[in-house]
């Protein structure tokens, strides 16, 4: 069945660019951010490694709970993350199926996520400043027994950020794509493109929030 | 174009499959946090959440990102170059280990 597909996809195309086979029988613009994808997990892998050589070098680590809220507030960003995912899945189908409001009505639903998301970021990154966390260390008052490495306050800006950044885009990127499809000039496929980048934002996430907050 | 993934449609509501891995997500996140809470050993922690941590991105990216019904070579495009981050990862690990036992 793969195969008739592919015929069909080349006799349908004039593109150039398509050449004369189609071995990952996508298009090109899914296939770019595909590999973009990859060249970014990369990216959030070496910070992740780095991260986890930096904690074993530094030999203690303080209970992430002592300075973070899991249950009531990294918790729920989980949760809030994974819900806009759904939404964002569920945008990427209607397109699909041409379905115009539902598209742009959970495209809007998977922005307020990310903004949801960004908001308890700001919030948890104000109480850690509060509290004394830095860039280059921890100057605040500890917590007997309690010891607090510069990197702990350090990785967990620097990943954190990363990602909140990649939030951020993302939800320009979601806006943009939320607009454009109100005003009905969007294709099935920008909709798809951009989901998979949401996607990707969600699953990084599902690994920093494992290995900084859980672990 | 739009037409052109409709092919795996079986009769059930289209958005089923997504509802469903949107609540295993949900109910493996939970089980993520009530694990910490249940004061497992060490090690049989950090492997139970790296599992469940695996799982959650191989839902994400299978059903969300569609990638279970792409063909095999965008599938092993994607997959074969995070064996480099395997590599980076244990190839700073034994000198990350060793390191706060030289301090003493």
């Amino acid at each position: 069945m793969a195969h008739a597909h592919v015929r069909e996809r080349q006799a349908t195309s004039h593109s150039v660019w398509d050449g004369g086979e189609s071995p990952f029988a996508v298009s090109w613009p899914k296939l770019m951010m595909w590999l973009f994808l990859i060249s970014d997990a990369l990216t959030f892998a070496a910070l992740l490694s780095g991260y986890g050589a930096m904690r074993m070098t530094a030999g203690v680590w303080p209970p992430q709970g002592d300075f973070f809220n899991i249950n009531f507030v990294v918790g729920p960003m989980t949760f809030i993350l994974i819900c806009s995912s759904a939404t964002m899945a569920v945008a990427v189908g209607a397109a699909r199926r041409g379905d115009a409001r539902t598209t742009v009505r959970f495209l809007f639903l998977t922005v307020l996520g990310g903004l949801l998301f960004l908001g308890m970021q700001a919030f948890e990154w104000t109480s850690f400043i509060r509290e004394g966390a830095r860039l280059t260390g921890f100057v605040g008052h500890i917590p007997e027994g309690v010891q607090v490495p510069p990197m702990f306050p350090a990785t967990f800006f620097v990943i954190t950020g990363f990602h909140g950044g990649h939030v951020t885009s993302g939800v320009i990127y979601l806006l943009v794509t939320a607009l454009r499809a109100a005003r009905g000039a969007y294709s099935a496929e920008e909709v798809e493109v951009a989901g998979l980048y949401w996607h990707f934002v969600d699953l990084v996430w599902v690994f920093i929030f494992t290995l900084l907050y859980l672990i | 174009m739009a037409e052109h993934s409709e092919a795996r449609h079986d009769g059930t509501p289209w958005y089923r499959t997504y509802i469903v891995v949107w609540v295993w997500l949900l109910v493996i996140t939970v089980i993520e946090i009530a694990a910490v809470q249940v004061g497992l050993a060490r090690l049989l922690l950090i492997g139970v959440l790296m599992s469940l941590s695996l799982l959650k991105a191989a839902l994400i990216a299978g059903y969300f990102m569609h990638l279970r019904y792409e063909r095999l070579n965008l599938v092993l495009l994607v997959l074969i170059p995070l064996i480099l981050a395997v590599i980076l990862f244990t190839g700073v690990v034994p000198d990350a280990i060793t390191a706060p036992q030289l301090r003493r």
